[in-house]
């Protein structure tokens, strides 16, 4: 007896669908590519990797002196303090806007609340942070409204998201019984999302910390501004520290934010 | 001061949300409730208790027939008006509506909260200055020790007490008792719904409860409702009800009735007024 | 209630009176009183004077500025320039995306344990290897927690300005967040397919591609996809400091205060972040 050998080989399991799709990811990325027309031949070659060595050789050693260490401090912890109360303000708002956000009785409402979420969340950072320059000159001040504009957007989306789907019998057994809206979403609709709301703040806070370092290049205060500043007169030693001190404090406020939330969950 | 608190005719309940040709949860029910009586409503699953209950709490609006509440028509109301009625009806259901971190003693002042104002509960939650109240109606049921205790560390039925101690506190002139014993063990379940009942009576409170044991439901009301299949089966005094009525009842399905025997003809149903 | 039973058994937070103390005020009044002793200097080192923003001269910019983002700038022309960079900033997300992830598979094949060979029959891996994958590692943790604009800041100095500094910037930033996410997702699954490959002689990159990835593709795949939307965020984000497409229109009309243009390019902008969107919830719809 022979055995059919076509017969066993596997079938191929591409669908034409699946095929349109890969040709077509495969053509935007080749695309891109050919649009952008990059250097990066130039960037690898002989002279373009001993350029990337002096231009790395300028960040040693890093400029450890005591006073410019001091003004370094002052620009992370302005950072911090931007994430920080950026983040606060932005729970706030955020829940002040999930409300109306999640009230499926009201889909006017609901959807129009839902239209500003998206707009503040759309709109990043860096682009609030610019703005807000112009309205509110320069300094930490725009940079903390700007996080906490676009990050207001994103807790109260996760927000609304989360009062929609909690288990319904605790807000419904006190609605029946007579209690005002704004009461039933004290008394049990707030403690039921609580945990999940703070989990959602911390999170948010890891990625702020990240966010507040930068908002300086747009000369919204904290070490981005220091960052930017020492970069144009190509301080080389400056700027590694700086690097350094924002990495110390990304560090730091994930390290934090873990913690904080094993707390909550024990 | 009207002394009749219901008045259903004809009434016809369908599942929320259901089309007009889906048969009726609730059929044709006919039901007169005075001021200060305590009534037991009993049958097997998905005979309605549940559905007659939230309609009864203003819950789920009528698909025909008439309602009648506290002499009135609460269905014609506008949407605040009959929210304001509401407050003086308190539906306590089958699972104890609990959020899993909250205090108990926040859980059961929640029952003041038709009384009051958005500022008193807000102070509330900041400091439960009437924690003495949820003391006392914890106390009831021998569970005042667990006054600061959070819900998600007790037991299924400390949870079904908790929440009938936020009955006790709520000022309704009318309690609705969906299955409040499922989680007691037999004495306890007998001294909790005697508890129960003596609140009612001190305060002249309407109290519709639904229980599944039938031998306490007969045992303790003087007024026994029999449903089966979204129809009242019978509405007798306790004096009238026989076991061959009970046993028609539960006739047919998987419940296991309180030592009544199984008829070997079906009787005809008796209904009493 | 009113009536109390005389000898009700107090509980210990009762005092005489009756009344009862409520054991968690003071835990939550210290927290509060913290929160707010923190309050302060965070409040001072922002400089939080929100009464600023309504002061005679700050006022007068900011109604300038918003006067002028109506009408929104239309012409065909400038339309033109917009769309044509909004395709640069797909360009700079699609590619910087592509060799991002051609980073992160060498990267993660070094850090993650499941394809260790000297681990195999052993509880610990030789001395060299755990040294690298340990060097690797922290490369990831480095490349991760430096903000994406700093490594644009850094490239702009050193190739100039245009994308290739964004493109670059996204490939060391992404390569670590990647990386990091492939080896969760692939230790998170049984790892018996791919010990079992390696245990009978098969290569590292074997193991990977026949042992492991089959497991996790559509996770992976998923990850990718919306690492490719947050790439088109930031590529508009670099383009602010120099790195090319809408990012860098954004700048310069900002810099103008030219209103009417930073409405175009901010509406195109939310209308490419919005298609984005829909177009990877639908990809992940028809994987899943």
């Amino acid at each position: 007896m022979s055995i059919n050998a076509s017969a066993l080989a596997p079938r191929s399991t591409l669908l034409p669908g699946t095929v349109v799709l890969v040709s077509a990811i495969a053509l935007l990325i080749l695309g891109s590519f050919w649009t952008l027309d990059l250097q990066v031949a130039a960037l690898l070659s002989a002279d373009g990797l001993a350029k990337l060595r002096e231009f790395a050789r300028g960040f040693a050693p890093p400029d450890l002196s005591p006073k410019f260490l001091n003004r370094v401090a002052v620009g992370a912890f302005e950072t911090l303090a931007m994430s920080a109360l950026g983040t606060v303000l932005a729970a706030i708002v955020g829940l002040l806007l999930a409300l109306p956000a999640s009230r499926i009785t009201a889909p006017w409402l609901r959807q129009g609340a839902r239209l500003v979420l998206n707009l503040l969340r759309s709109i990043p950072e860096l682009v609030w942070a610019a703005l807000l320059v112009i309205a509110a000159g320069l300094g930490p001040f725009p940079g903390t409204l700007a996080l906490a504009i676009h990050t207001a957007g994103v807790l109260g989306r996760l927000f609304a998201d989360t009062l929609e789907n909690l288990p319904p019998a605790p807000a419904e057994a006190l609605r029946i019984n007579g209690v005002s809206p704004a009461a039933v979403f004290l008394y049990a609709k707030l403690p039921q999302a609580a945990p999940q709301f703070l989990s959602y703040v911390l999170y948010r806070w890891e990625n702020n910390i990240r966010a507040a370092t930068v908002l300086g290049v747009v000369g919204a205060g904290g070490l981005g501004q220091l960052l930017y500043f020492y970069l144009s007169l190509f301080q080389m030693e400056q700027v590694a520290t700086v690097v350094l001190a924002m990495l110390a404090l990304v560090v730091m406020v994930d390290t934090m934010s873990y913690f904080a939330r094993q707390k909550m969950t024990s | 001061m009207n002394d009749s608190i219901y008045r259903l005719r004809q009434l016809c309940v369908r599942h929320a949300g259901s089309r007009p040709d889906t048969p009726c949860v609730l059929k044709d029910l006919d039901l007169d409730v005075a001021r200060g009586e305590q009534i037991v409503i009993i049958g097997p699953s998905g005979a309605g208790k549940t559905t007659l209950l939230s309609a009864l709490a203003l819950a789920h609006q009528p698909d025909a027939g008439s309602f009648e509440a506290f002499g009135g028509r609460p269905w014609q109301l506008t949407s605040s008006e009959r929210h304001a009625l509401r407050r003086r009806i308190f539906l306590a259901p089958q699972a104890p509506p609990l959020p899993p971190r909250q205090r108990v003693v926040t859980a059961v002042l929640a029952g003041k909260l038709p009384q009051w104002s958005l500022w008193q509960a807000i102070k509330s939650l900041v400091y439960p200055r009437q924690a003495v109240l949820a003391y006392a109606a914890l106390e009831v049921f021998n569970l005042g020790e667990k006054l600061f205790a959070r819900v998600d560390r007790l037991s299924g039925g400390e949870r079904q007490r908790v929440s009938l101690a936020r009955l006790l506190v709520a000022d309704a002139e009318v309690l609705l008792v969906d299955e409040p014993l499922s989680a007691l063990d037999p004495r306890l379940a007998r001294h909790t719904l005697a508890r129960l009942q003596q609140e009612a009576a001190r305060r002249g409170a309407t109290l519709i409860c639904s229980l599944h044991q039938i031998e306490l439901a007969h045992a303790q009301f003087a007024r026994i409702i029999g449903m089966r299949d979204g129809r009242l089966q019978f509405d007798c005094p306790r004096a009238e009800v026989t076991q061959a009525m009970l046993a028609t009842l539960y006739a047919g399905t998987d419940e296991e009735a309180f030592g009544v025997e199984q008829p070997e003809v079906e009787i005809a149903d008796a209904r009493c007024r | 209630m009113n009536s109390l039973k005389s000898r009700l058994p107090m509980p210990a937070a009762a005092d005489g009176s009756g009344r009862f103390r409520d054991p968690a005020w003071r835990r939550r009044l210290s927290w509060t009183l913290l929160g707010l002793v923190l309050a302060w200097p965070l409040l001072v080192a922002t400089q939080f004077k929100p009464w600023q923003l309504f002061d005679a001269t700050s006022l007068d910019a900011t109604l300038k500025f918003l006067a002028t983002f109506l009408p929104p700038a239309l012409q065909p022309g400038f339309l033109l320039e917009i769309l044509k960079a909004a395709w640069i900033t797909i360009a700079i997300a699609t590619a910087g995306l592509s060799l991002a992830l051609l980073l992160a598979i060498p990267l993660t094949l070094i850090a993650t344990t499941r394809l260790s060979i000297s681990r195999i029959g052993r509880a610990r891996m030789n001395a060299l290897p755990f040294v690298i994958r340990q060097c690797a590692r922290w490369v990831l943790v480095i490349l991760r927690s430096v903000p994406e604009l700093v490594f644009a800041l850094l490239f702009v100095r050193i190739v100039g300005l245009g994308p290739t500094a964004g493109v670059l910037a996204l490939t060391l930033a992404y390569a670590g967040l990647a990386a990091k996410v492939f080896a969760e997702i692939i230790e998170s699954n049984e790892g018996e397919a791919a010990e079992a490959l390696l245990q009978n002689g098969a290569g590292r990159l074997q193991a990977l591609l026949y042992g492991v990835l089959p497991g996790c593709a559509t996770e992976l795949v998923s990850y990718t996809v919306y690492r490719w939307e947050c790439a088109i965020r930031g590529s508009v984000i670099m383009g602010m400091v120099g790195a090319g497409g809408l990012g860098q229109q954004l700048d310069t009309s900002m810099k103008m205060l030219n209103g009417g243009e930073v409405a175009t390019i901010l509406t195109v902008f939310v209308a490419l972040v919005a298609l984005a969107d829909v177009l990877s919830a639908r990809l992940r719809r028809t994987m899943a």
